[in-house]
């Protein structure tokens, strides 16, 4: 354990936690004061304890370095990590990132934040022998966050930032000013810790290069799910079960290319009775559905859950395969909207043309047009894998 | 609107109140305080997500009519009045209800009518998982869960009593009447499905059959009810076909962890 992250280990409290989340499918961006009403609605579904956003589209002036988001629990902290990024990135540019004195924000438990726009020095990266960039990146934010005690890299991707504190979302986002950022997808969580301490670390999203993640639930695997990343040179040092998604999507969709509605299948695989039950109707698929089940056996995420993730072409929400914890979806126009709660939808959006409850395990997947982001090549893709079920139940 | 129907529509919504921003807090405080001091007409304006309304709220003449969106364990506990909601539901209404009418314009959330003991929960859409969990009955109180609509997984999971009914009004193409696992763990109550026992999925510890003449009987007052809150034709309705369900066992898992 750590030493410069104060909290309490007895502090622990019923579960809850709230999402939203909205994309426009044209790119079109949005300041942060939707999301910001949105989350602050499902404010009875947090308790305070912590908050945070990820936006994309945040930062056009410097959208080919990486953003690297650092929080820092000593003055030491951040010499180290300073001197650390100097020796393996060409910085272009870094500053504090600007926030306001906020009720429900205490800034005696502030750690100094700051943000630097950086990519690797070319001959550092070529030493490395890593296939890319971004695996570069992905050694760096766990030499940080494992060996430089007190500073935490919160956020790395792209062209798209995370923003969270110990407060409710509504007052983290006031204090980092969000209503001052434009973004095509904005993802929010209010959290309501059960588990694991309420410190700045701990609040969603939890994010690695372009990906970030919003969890509602508990993740009974964390374990299995910890030691399976382990063996590809991802540690866990956040202390919430939910780090492990942000690893497993990079893995996933980005490492391993798979498209993501066949992650979102690795992580909420079907159960062998259904996978056993669509054999009779579609063999192929089903052989497919078994051998990802074995090939990823370490990747299934157990327990209840709902989640939003973000990459840079699209978000996705997705449930647990028996549908623990609730998720409600909606469209107007270009945008889909999600969250916890209608109520939440509707702050973001007073009128949608259709609102409907995402069944167990069958993911809602959103994704630019495609020609939006032509340039942008991305990983992620779509196998079109179709639903596992033939019938869909909306509402 | 004539002065006369002004008037009568007046009386009918009682104190009106707008909760645009109100915390639930504030919002139940004063609904409780005006149902205290004797109203029986409220009428609750721009609901958005307040949770908890109508909670453990008595009187068989309160009636309190919604428009909005109300939030999580709406009338959980309430005993006897009416709730009207223009609007769609979130999860959990009706959650352990004793007595009194919930009736849902639109559609609702997960978990509708849990361990409900009497007292009856109208949807006129589709409901999400987990509807009518742990519902129980008692002597002559026997709650009542009509949707009429489709509903997800998990409908009538651990049933033991009362009266659970989906009609599957405006189904689209390819949706489910029930979800899987349905009343999985039942030992009491009955089901009522509008489709022949063959169009539906079968369970060992379920009894599926068509319904009976004594079957109808008991649906009849709570569809002509349902039909009422709606204005559907009733009739139409109770024309079917429908399928009754109930548990084969009264101890379903009794030879699970012990030997019989």
């Amino acid at each position: 354990m750590q030493g410069h992250t104060p909290f309490d280990l007895t502090a622990r409290t019923l579960s809850g936690c709230g999402l939203s989340a909205m994309m426009s499918r044209r790119g079109h961006s949005v300041n942060g004061e939707a999301i910001i009403r949105s989350i602050g609605l499902l404010r009875e579904r947090g308790n305070g304890l912590g908050g945070g956003f990820a936006v994309y589209g945040c930062y056009p002036h410097y959208a080919e370095e990486f953003a690297f988001h650092l929080m820092y629990y000593t003055p030491r902290a951040q010499e180290e990590t300073e001197r650390y990024l100097d020796e393996h990135f060409e910085l272009v540019h870094e500053e504090h990132i600007p926030t306001r004195p906020v009720e429900g924000v205490d800034p005696s438990t502030a750690p100094a934040l700051r943000r630097y726009f950086l990519h690797p020095k070319p001959l550092k990266l070529a030493e490395s022998m890593l296939p890319t960039a971004e695996d570069y990146v992905l050694r760096a934010v766990m030499e940080i966050n494992v060996r430089l005690d007190g500073a935490y890299v919160f956020s790395s991707g792209k062209n798209m930032g995370a923003f969270k504190a110990v407060g409710s979302a509504d007052q983290v986002g006031r204090f980092y000013r969000l209503e001052e950022y434009q973004g095509y997808i904005w993802i929010a969580h209010d959290r309501f810790p059960t588990n694991t301490p309420g410190w700045w670390g701990g609040a969603h999203p939890f994010t690695l290069l372009d990906f970030a993640v919003v969890h509602n639930g508990e993740i009974s695997s964390y374990g299995i799910n910890k030691r399976y990343l382990e063996q590809f040179g991802y540690q866990c040092t956040l202390r919430t079960d939910t780090e492990v998604m942000a690893y497993l999507l990079d893995l996933l969709l980005r490492r391993h290319q798979l498209p993501v509605d066949v992650a979102c299948t690795v992580m909420a695989a079907p159960f062998w009775r259904d996978i056993d039950a669509l054999a009779e109707r579609d063999p192929e698929k089903a052989e497919l559905y078994r051998a990802l089940r074995m090939v990823y056996a370490g990747a299934l995420v157990n327990g209840p859950f709902a989640i939003v993730f973000g990459h840079r072409r699209g978000m996705v929400g997705l449930n647990d395969r028996i549908k623990l914890r609730p998720l409600v979806a909606a469209e107007k126009d270009d945008w889909v909207l999600l969250s916890s709660e209608e109520s939440g939808i509707l702050e973001m959006c007073p009128d949608p043309d259709r609102i409907w409850a995402p069944r167990g395990g069958e993911p809602t997947i959103v994704e630019l047009d495609a020609d939006v982001f032509p340039a942008v090549p991305s990983a992620v893709t779509r196998a079109d894998f179709g639903p596992l079920a033939p019938q869909e139940t909306t509402r | 609107m004539t002065t006369t129907e002004q008037v009568e529509a007046d009386q009918q919504a009682g104190v009106v109140i707008d909760a645009a921003g109100l915390h639930y807090r504030d919002l139940n405080r004063r609904v409780r305080e005006l149902v205290a001091a004797g109203e029986t007409a409220l009428t609750l304006r721009n609901v958005r997500g307040q949770r908890y309304i109508g909670d453990g709220l008595t009187g068989k003449d309160v009636r309190i009519t919604i428009h909005g969106v109300p939030g999580g364990d709406l009338a959980a506990f309430m005993d006897g009045p009416t709730l009207e909601v223009f609007g769609n539901g979130q999860d959990a209404a009706c959650n352990t209800m004793n007595d009194g009418r919930v009736i849902i314009h639109g559609h609702a959330g997960d978990a509708l009518g849990y361990g409900m003991r009497g007292g009856s929960l109208f949807v006129r859409g589709d409901a999400g998982y987990r509807v009518g969990i742990h519902m129980k009955a008692y002597k002559t109180q026997i709650p009542a869960v009509v949707i009429g609509g489709c509903v997800g997984d998990f409908f009538g999971e651990y049933m033991a009593g009362g009266m659970l009914v989906v009609l599957g009004l405006d189904r689209k193409p390819g949706q489910r009447l029930v979800g899987g696992y349905l009343a999985s763990g039942i030992h009491g109550g009955e089901i009522f499905l509008r489709a022949t026992p063959d169009a539906l999925p079968r369970a060992p510890y379920l009894s599926s059959e068509p319904v009976s003449a004594d079957g109808l009987k008991a649906l009849t007052p709570r569809l002509r009810a349902f039909a009422d809150a709606f204005r559907l034709d009733a009739d139409e309705l109770l024309a079917g076909p429908f399928t009754r369900l109930t548990p084969i066992s009264h101890r379903p898992f009794a030879a699970k962890y012990a030997p019989a």
